[in-house]
Order: C-alpha cells, then structure tokens, then sequence
C-alpha cells in the first residue's frame, strides 16, 4: 500500500506538486500529471489581456486533482490575500500558495510579507503554503501563524540550479515540524530526489518539467526521483566514513601469505 | 459613463448590465472570474448588476503559473 501524505487537510499519495505554467500547450496537463503521478496542481490569476478572453487553464485539469492558485503578481500581503479571496470565491477550494515578491531580478519571496498574508488567510480558513526564502525564524512564524507546510526555495524560480540552499533546508527539515516542500529551483530529477532523502515532504516543480526538451518524459522522471528520494529517506542511509571499509570478508583470501 | 475596467478608465456610452459588458467584449462566460468593486461576482448576479460610474470591474481567468 501506498505510504499517505497528510498535508492541508487532505490525504496524499504522490509528493510531487507540478507548477502548470510554460507549456507550449495547455493540451499538455493531463499528461504531464499522469506521467508525474502528482495531486496537485498550481496555477495564477491573471486578467484577460486582449479584447478576447484566452483558454482558462482549469478546463485542462483533470477533476479530482487538488487546486493550488498561487498569488503570483502579489507585491505585498493586502494583493496576496486579494487574490486567494478571489481563487477560493471562483471555486478553486481552500488552498493556496502565497507568493510575495518584488524583487523581480531573482524574484526572491518577501518572507515579512508573506507571514502577514499566511496570519490572515490562515485566520480565514485557507490551507497556506507560504514560498518563503529558507530562514528558520521566519519558518517558525509562519509555523506559529497557522501556514499548512512551508515552501523554501532550492534557487531561484526558474533557474533550473538545484539545491543551492541547501544547508538552510535541511535546518528548516529538521527544526520545523510541518511539512516542508521544496519550491523553485530544482532542475532535475536528481536534485528532487535529494531534497527527499533529506526528509522533504515534497517537493514543487514546474520550469525543470516544462523546459525540458520532452516534458512529459520528464514528469515521469520526476515521479520516480521523488518516489525513489522518499523511500530512500524511510529505509535510512547508512553512515559515511573517510576511507574504505570492505564489502567483501578480510579472511579466508586464496593467495600465498 | 466612465468605469475602471481592469486597472484602465473606459467610457460606456450608456448603463449596461456586467452581463451585457461581457457579451460586448465577445469573453467567454465560461472562463472569466468578475470581480465587481473588489468583491467577487458569480455568474448568477451578472444580469442583475448594472454597472455605475467609477465602478471598479476586473475581469479576470486563471493561467499557467508555478
């Protein structure tokens, strides 16, 4: 049976979440979903930015999969709980991911900001999964205010880097007794299977699926790092130790002494 | 008559139900989210709401994003 993943009040089998945008075609999603084995799935708020309003996203995503509108365009806590109010008024359910930036050439998150906007949606209700720049005060905060799961990033948002915060992420992993998701930066599967050997509860991927030259190939790869990551974390890596220690038995060699 | 209509001043030659100022842009009723005076507008209450001077209107869709 498979292991369950209880975050923001639901039940979980898979530990990947798929960012939906940069697909050359929303035609895509589904596949790429049932590729990654992922639940959940995020997406933004925009407005319609011609005479024509274009495809809405959740015509492509499958019933049954878990919505996370994220707050993206958000410069502060008063636009981020704008928007949330809005994604769960129009049906998208009770999660959200909060995303405050301004800073737009790392497009690194406001962690204050952020706390302000995680205490006001959580006091309303919402399931909130702040994307915060990995700091344990700042995680404990948002612990405090009432955030579902605490989302560091690996790098910054589409960069494709990998782990580089590292060090950070593993204190948060260990410190922080919510579940902590990694979002933003992963590149490749590889790095996604690290940050769960390290005890990760998840992780979020979206530029490293998108971008990839077949990107449903690449959610299934994803699906099985992620998988692989975890199972790894549970049986428990053995110790490391600066020179060698023998595989095979140091007696009975068949040679002369 | 002159509304905000996502973040721009447009004039309204004359009162229109937001109904009405969906169908004259050609959006599709099924993909947009109407925001009214910041507050949320759902479908049902579109007919009955007639649009005044300086009132705010977004009207908004969900769109890829991470």
């Amino acid at each position: 049976m498979k292991e369950v993943f209880s975050v923001g009040g639901k039940e979980l089998t898979s530990r990947l979440l798929i960012g939906s945008g940069k697909y050359s075609t929303n035609k895509l999603i589904p596949s790429i979903l049932e590729a990654a084995g992922s639940q959940v799935i995020t997406m933004a708020m925009r407005r319609v930015d011609t005479e024509f309003a274009e495809e809405n996203i959740l015509n492509y995503v499958p019933s049954g999969c878990v919505l996370m509108p994220n707050t993206s365009g958000a410069r502060n806590a008063q636009e981020a709980i704008r928007i949330a109010r809005l994604a769960r008024a129009a049906g998208c359910g009770d999660w959200v991911k909060i995303e405050v930036i301004s800073d737009n050439r790392y497009l690194l998150p406001d962690n204050y900001e952020t706390i302000r906007a995680t205490e006001v949606l959580a006091g309303e209700g919402f399931q909130v999964f702040p994307y915060m720049s990995p700091d344990l005060m700042v995680a404990k905060e948002l612990e405090r205010v009432g955030a579902a799961a605490v989302m560091p990033l690996g790098a910054p948002i589409g960069s494709n880097r990998g782990l580089q915060t590292r060090e950070l992420v593993r204190i948060l992993i260990e410190e922080i007794s919510l579940p902590i998701i990694v979002d933003a930066g992963i590149g490749r599967p590889s790095e996604a299977a690290e940050a769960m050997e390290m005890g990760a509860a998840a992780v979020l991927v979206n530029t490293a699926v998108a971008t990839a030259k077949d990107p449903v190939a690449m959610a299934r790869a994803f699906g099985l790092a992620v998988e692989a990551g975890r199972l790894s974390y549970l049986a428990g890596p053995g110790a490391t130790h600066q020179v060698a220690r023998a595989s095979s038995p140091l007696t009975g060699f068949l040679r002369e002494e | 008559m002159n509304i905000v209509y996502n973040g721009k001043v447009i004039t309204l030659p004359k009162e229109i139900t937001i109904d009405q100022f969906i169908q004259d842009k050609g959006f599709n009723p099924n993909t947009i989210i109407i925001e009214h005076n910041f507050s949320l507008i759902t479908k049902n209450d579109w007919s009955k709401l007639i649009l005044q001077e300086n009132d705010q209107l977004e009207v908004l869709r969900f769109v890829g994003g991470g």
